[in-house]
């Protein structure tokens, strides 16, 4: 009995998650709610989403958006809405400018940057290859020859 | 040329070490407000004060002033409500926009703790503060006397934050007049 009572103690904490319940006009609708809450970012709890976060903020935001999509707003009207208010940071995905052009494209930049170094490596390698076959024709001086015939001769004393 | 190559990997190091080091010291919870130079939200909303009298935006034109976003349910606004009790008694003009919170519990907060604010806006349902980008109470904002909002600051006001709010605001009212 007191074990049952220990279990049930365990579960109840799932009953806090709040789950907000929206009517939508069309599963089309619902599925713009779901998307645009997954990529609008809490203001005040920095890392979640405004689906996911439990934060009244995050709360107040997901009736909002119920409420524009509902009355038919267009993603880029709600996106807006919550930019003007909230600045770029509610954005998931920032918008391209001047400012988060090296964030979209940087990646592709040192990519390129990688790219670049790696066929400068093998292009003076193989420029070292073909400069080797000539590196035979040297004549060894006759100190060097000594000093390699004696080498050799090391081992089969 | 070899040797110039060997520093590229310490060039990336100083460059990376830099932006780390100077990361530590950026609080992530500073938002910059995307109200700034902007006009402030349209509203009509009942005074906490008056609750038969209706507010907008006309009520907080005039003058350079403070508007300060606060709540009972909010610990900080506690802590930051005498300084603004000074300031008030110092002649600085602040608003309040009372942020979902309930009406009877605030004014029994204003009665106790006293009311700096010139006039509260009850803004129970959060909507002017939607409109007006507030994440999290308090949340202070310099208007000049157009009513456009010029600063904001996150957190409680205190004589460090105030010294900054102070030069904000002679500043707007050395431009506009």
């Amino acid at each position: 009995m007191r074990f049952l009572a220990l279990l049930s103690l365990l579960f109840s904490t799932i009953s806090f998650a709040a789950i907000d319940t929206y009517e939508f006009k069309s599963s089309v609708d619902e599925k713009r709610f779901h998307d645009l809450a997954a990529e609008l970012r809490c203001p005040k709890c920095q890392n979640q989403n405004i689906a996911d976060s439990d934060s009244p903020i995050a709360k107040d935001l997901r009736r909002e958006l119920y409420r524009m999509v509902d009355s038919g707003a267009q993603d880029t009207e709600v996106i807006d809405f919550m930019v003007t208010r909230y600045g770029d940071f509610v954005l998931y995905r920032p918008k391209v400018n001047s400012q988060t052009w090296f964030l979209w494209y940087g990646p592709y930049l040192l990519l390129g940057v990688g790219l670049l170094v790696i066929l400068l490596i093998v292009y003076l390698r193989k420029a070292n290859r073909r400069a080797q076959p000539g590196a035979k024709d040297i004549e060894l001086t006759e100190q060097e020859r000594a000093r390699l015939d004696a080498l050799l001769n090391k081992d089969t004393k | 040329m070899r040797k110039a190559l060997f520093l590229i990997p310490l060039g990336i190091f100083l460059g990376l070490g830099f932006f780390l080091w100077k990361g530590l010291y950026l609080d992530p919870r500073e938002l910059p407000s995307a109200m700034i130079d902007r006009p402030m939200p349209a509203f009509d909303l009942p005074s906490l004060t008056e609750p038969d009298r209706q507010l907008s935006v006309a009520d907080l034109k005039g003058e350079v002033a403070l508007i300060n976003v606060w709540a009972t349910w909010c610990p900080t606004c506690k802590e930051e409500h005498s300084f603004l009790n000074q300031l008030a008694q110092q002649g600085v003009v602040i608003y309040g926009i009372n942020y979902k919170d309930e009406p009877v519990k605030a004014t029994s907060w204003l009665q106790r703790y006293l009311n700096p604010y010139r006039e509260v806006i009850l803004d129970k349902e959060g909507r002017l503060g939607l409109d007006l980008g507030v994440y999290g109470a308090p949340e202070t904002y310099v208007i000049d006397a157009q009513g456009t909002i010029r600063y904001r600051h996150v957190g409680a006001v205190d004589a460090k934050v105030w010294k900054q709010l102070q030069a904000i605001m002679q500043e707007v009212e050395g431009a506009t007049s």
